[in-house]
C-alpha cells in the first residue's frame, strides 16, 4: 500500500492553503413546466429517441405490437411484452448478439434531457440494452422528473450497481461531424408512455 | 464484350466530340469490360485526395515546434477549413444550449467551487471514495505514475488470463500510453469509440479530447478503413465508414476477456464511477466482458451526488451543445458474478497540487470547449502540439509533465481570453498560459527572441503612460513601414495573415477627445 500512502502524504503537503466552502446547490425547480410528457417528449426527439403516441382506445401496446412485428429475435424484460429470447434462459451477454428488440421499462424519466434511466435490477442482463439493434422503453409518465436536480435525489443511484439514463439511441458525429445513429450500440431507441401495470394481464 | 458499330471505332479520336463512350478510356475502365493489363491511365481518374497533415515532429525530450506542425496543417486548406468549421460549430452550438439555461452562470461558479473545495480536501474525498468502492465490492489500486498505472492494468490482466481487452476513451490511459505498453505484453487493445479506433488504426494519436479524429476529412478515414478493415478504398460515405467499422468491431466486443473504461465523476459518498460517451460503447466495454477495470485521475473526485448533477448538465453542453450525452453510466458495484477495479492515478497531479498559480487546471473536466473556440486550436489542429493535451488546456498542463519539451506550447495563444469565458469550471485558462510564459523565462526553457519580446512587453504593459505612447506610435508605424520591416521572420503574427490595418485613432484619444471633458 506504499503507493497509496505516497500520493496522500504528497496531497496533503500539497493541498492548497486556501479555504473554499462547499456550496450547496440548489434544485433549480422554479417556473416548472404544465406538462412534464410534453417537454420530455421534445427533448427525446431532439436527442433522435422517437416517442411512440399510444393510441387514444384499445390496445396501448400496439405501436410496440407494430414495431417487432417482422423481429426475428425479441427479449423483453417486462410483463407486458413476451418475446421469443428469455432474458432468464441468457448465460452470458453473448447470448443477446443477434436480438433484434429489446423491450425494457425506464425507473424514471428526466424532462430537461429526455433522458430515461435504466438499472441493472430491470434489465436483469445489462448488456441487452446495447446489443440489441433497437430499444423499446416503457415509461409510466407519472415516473418524469423536472431536471438532474431531481433525478439525483433517487435511490437508484445508492441502490444500483449499475445505473444509466439512456438519452435517444447510440450516436457519433466523430467523421466530419456527420451523424449516424448506432455508432456501437442501438440504433434506434423508442418510448412508449404506458402505466405500470396499465397493461398487465394482456396476452403479448 | 459487344462491339460498338460506330464508324469512329478504331480510328483516332479527332476531338472531344468525336469520342463515344467505348473509347472513353475511364468509361471502359470502370465498367470492367476491359481487361487493364494495369496500365496507367494518362489522367487521374478522380482528383486525388489532400493528403492529411501530420503532426508535430517528437524527436526525445526537444521543444516540440508547435508553429512548424500548425504551417503545415495551415498548407492543407481542405484539412484546415473543415476543422475549423466544425469545431466553430461546436462552439456555437454551446452558445445556444447555453442561452437557454438562464442558470448557466450559477452553475458554472457552482461547479468551480465544488472543485475548489474537493480539490483542497482531496485527500480525504479519495479516502472516501476508497472506502465506498471497497464496501460496493470493487477492488482499488492507487498508481503513482503512468508506469505503475500499466503495470497494475497488465496485472490484473494477467490475474484473469485476459489477452484481449475492449476499452472506450479515455485520456487518461493516453496519458499513460497503456496502448503502446500493452502491445509490449502481448495483450490486445481494442478502442472501440469510432473517433478513436480511427486514431487507433491510423496509429496516431487522438487530436481532441472529446472528439480524437476532428482533423481528419472523410477521404483520410477512407483511407485508414481501406488499409485496416478493408474497406473500398474509393468509398468515403460517412455512414458506410460508420456502419464498416460497427461490424468490424462487434464480433471483438463479444470475444474480449476484460473491458476498460475511464471515469468523468468519481462521486466519494457512493464510491460511484460515472462516464459519459454518445456511443453507448463504454456500457459494452464494462458490461459484455466479465471484468471491468476503470481508470481514474485522482482529480475527477467530486463529494456527493447532488454535485453530479450539476457537472452533467454541464459537460455535454459544453462540449458538443447537447443537453446531455446520449449515455450517463454509473458503475457502482460489479455485476453477479463479475468483477470490478477502479486504479486512481496520480502522475503528476499532486505535484501540480502545489503550485499556487496552476493548482486550478485540476478542476478541468475535459470538455474541450476552450480547444473548439480557440481560435489557433482550430487552426493548426490537435496534433501540432506534439502532447497528450493540445489547445488551451492542454498548454498549460502539458509542461508540468516536461517543461522543456513543451516550453513552446504555452506561445501557441493569442491570449484573447476565450477559453476562459467558455470554461464551464472557470478556470482562468489565459492568465495560466501568460503565467507560463514567465515561469519558462525564468526556468530558461525560452529562446532569445520570444525573450526579448516578452521583457520589452513586460516593461511597457507595467506602465499605462508607456503603453498608450507605444501604441500610438505602433500603429502610425504600422501605416508608414514597408512590408518587410512587418512582416519578417521577427514577427510570427505575419505569418500566414495580414497585419489588421491599424486605427486612425487610439481608444484612450478618442475617449479623451470625446468623453474625457464631460463630468
Amino acid at each position: 500500500m506504499s503507493s497509496r500512502n505516497d500520493i496522500l502524504t504528497a496531497i496533503r503537503a500539497n493541498r492548497p492553503k486556501v479555504e473554499r466552502a462547499l456550496p450547496a446547490v440548489p434544485l433549480f425547480d422554479a417556473g416548472a413546466p404544465g406538462s412534464l410528457l410534453a417537454v420530455f417528449k421534445e427533448s427525446l426527439t431532439r436527442m433522435g429517441g422517437l416517442f411512440l403516441d399510444p393510441p387514444a382506445a384499445g390496445d396501448h401496446l400496439l405501436p410496440v405490437r407494430e414495431k417487432i412485428a417482422a423481429a426475428k429475435v425479441v427479449c423483453s424484460t417486462v410483463p407486458e411484452i413476451t418475446g421469443n429470447r428469455g432474458i432468464a434462459e441468457v448465460r452470458t451477454p453473448h447470448d443477446l448478439a443477434d436480438v433484434d428488440y429489446a423491450i425494457v421499462r425506464a425507473a424514471f424519466a428526466v424532462a430537461e434531457t429526455g433522458s430515461v434511466l435504466l438499472h441493472d435490477v430491470s434489465l436483469k442482463v445489462n448488456a441487452v440494452s446495447y446489443l440489441a439493434q433497437h430499444l423499446i422503453v416503457l415509461l409510466d409518465p407519472a415516473d418524469i422528473l423536472l431536471n438532474l436536480h431531481h433525478a439525483y435525489r433517487r435511490p437508484e443511484f445508492r441502490e444500483r450497481h449499475y445505473a444509466v439514463f439512456h438519452t435517444g439511441p447510440s450516436a457519433t458525429a466523430d467523421i466530419e461531424g456527420v451523424l449516424i445513429h448506432g455508432a456501437q450500440g442501438v440504433r434506434s431507441l423508442s418510448v412508449l408512455p404506458l402505466a405500470r401495470g396499465a397493461a398487465s394481464g394482456r396476452q403479448g | 464484350m459487344s462491339r460498338d458499330p460506330t464508324p469512329s471505332e478504331g480510328t483516332p479520336a479527332a476531338g472531344p466530340a468525336q469520342v463515344t463512350a467505348s473509347q472513353d478510356r475511364d468509361a471502359i475502365y470502370r465498367s470492367g469490360r476491359r481487361l487493364d493489363h494495369a496500365e496507367g491511365a494518362s489522367r487521374p481518374l478522380r482528383p486525388a485526395p489532400e493528403k492529411q497533415p501530420r503532426g508535430a515532429r517528437i524527436h526525445g525530450d526537444r521543444p516540440i515546434d508547435q508553429a512548424e506542425a500548425a504551417a503545415r496543417f495551415i498548407a492543407a486548406p481542405e484539412h484546415e477549413q473543415m476543422h475549423d468549421a466544425r469545431l466553430w460549430d461546436l462552439r456555437q452550438k454551446r452558445d445556444r444550449e447555453m442561452h437557454v439555461i438562464p442558470e448557466w452562470e450559477t452553475l458554472r461558479a457552482l461547479a468551480s467551487a465544488i472543485k475548489e473545495h474537493t480539490l483542497t480536501h482531496l485527500d480525504e474525498y479519495l479516502e472516501q471514495f476508497e472506502t465506498q468502492a471497497q464496501s460496493n465490492g470493487v477492488h482499488v489500486h492507487w498508481a503513482r505514475d503512468a508506469a505503475e498505472h500499466n503495470r497494475i492494468v497488465h496485472g490484473i490482466l494477467r490475474d484473469h488470463g485476459a489477452r484481449s481487452l475492449i476499452k472506450s476513451k479515455s485520456m487518461l490511459t493516453e496519458e499513460c500510453g497503456m496502448r503502446h505498453y500493452m502491445a509490449s505484453v502481448g495483450i490486445e487493445v481494442i478502442e472501440t469509440d469510432l473517433g478513436e479506433r480511427i486514431q487507433q488504426l491510423d496509429n496516431e494519436d487522438p487530436s481532441h479530447v472529446v472528439v480524437p479524429a476532428v482533423h481528419k476529412l472523410r477521404t483520410d478515414v477512407a483511407e485508414v478503413f481501406a488499409k485496416t478493415i478493408g474497406t473500398d478504398p474509393d468509398n468515403s460515405d460517412v455512414h458506410y465508414l460508420a456502419e464498416s467499422q460497427r461490424e468490424a468491431t462487434r464480433p471483438l466486443i463479444l470475444e474480449a476477456d476484460a473491458g476498460m473504461t475511464g471515469c468523468n465523476f468519481a462521486v466519494a459518498e457512493t464510491g460511484t464511477v460515472t462516464v459519459c460517451t454518445n456511443e453507448g460503447n463504454a456500457d459494452l466495454s464494462a458490461n459484455v466482458p466479465k471484468l471491468h477495470i476503470a481508470s481514474i485521475g485522482i482529480e475527477k473526485v467530486i463529494p456527493r451526488l447532488e454535485h453530479l448533477a450539476l457537472f452533467v448538465r454541464l459537460l455535454s453542453r459544453s462540449a458538443l451543445g447537447s443537453p446531455i450525452t446520449q449515455y450517463t453510466s454509473h458503475f457502482r458495484g460489479p455485476r453477479a458474478g463479475g468483477e470490478m477495479h477502479f486504479v486512481l492515478v496520480d502522475n503528476g497531479r499532486s505535484a501540480r497540487l502545489g503550485m499556487e498559480e496552476f493548482w486550478t487546471s485540476l478542476k478541468c473536466i475535459r470538455c474541450g470547449a476552450c480547444m473548439n473556440t480557440c481560435p489557433v486550436y482550430r487552426r493548426s489542429g490537435g496534433l501540432s502540439y506534439g502532447a497528450t493535451y493540445s489547445g488551451p488546456i492542454g498548454i498549460i498542463i502539458d509542461p508540468t509533465f516536461n517543461a522543456r519539451k513543451y516550453s513552446n506550447l504555452p506561445f501557441a495563444s493569442t491570449l484573447n481570453g476565450s477559453c476562459t469565458n467558455v470554461c464551464p469550471v472557470k478556470i482562468n485558462i489565459h492568465e495560466q498560459i501568460y503565467a507560463w510564459r514567465r515561469e519558462l523565462v525564468k526556468q530558461h526553457e525560452v529562446p532569445f527572441v520570444k525573450k526579448a519580446a516578452m521583457k520589452a512587453a513586460g516593461e511597457v504593459l507595467s506602465r499605462p503612460a508607456v503603453y498608450r505612447a507605444a501604441v500610438a506610435t505602433a500603429n502610425a508605424a504600422l501605416e508608414h513601414l514597408p512590408r518587410f520591416v512587418i512582416y519578417n521572420g521577427l514577427n510570427a503574427w505575419g505569418k500566414h495573415r495580414e497585419v489588421p490595418h491599424p486605427p486612425k485613432q487610439t481608444f484612450h484619444s478618442w475617449y479623451q477627445q470625446h468623453r474625457g471633458e464631460k463630468p
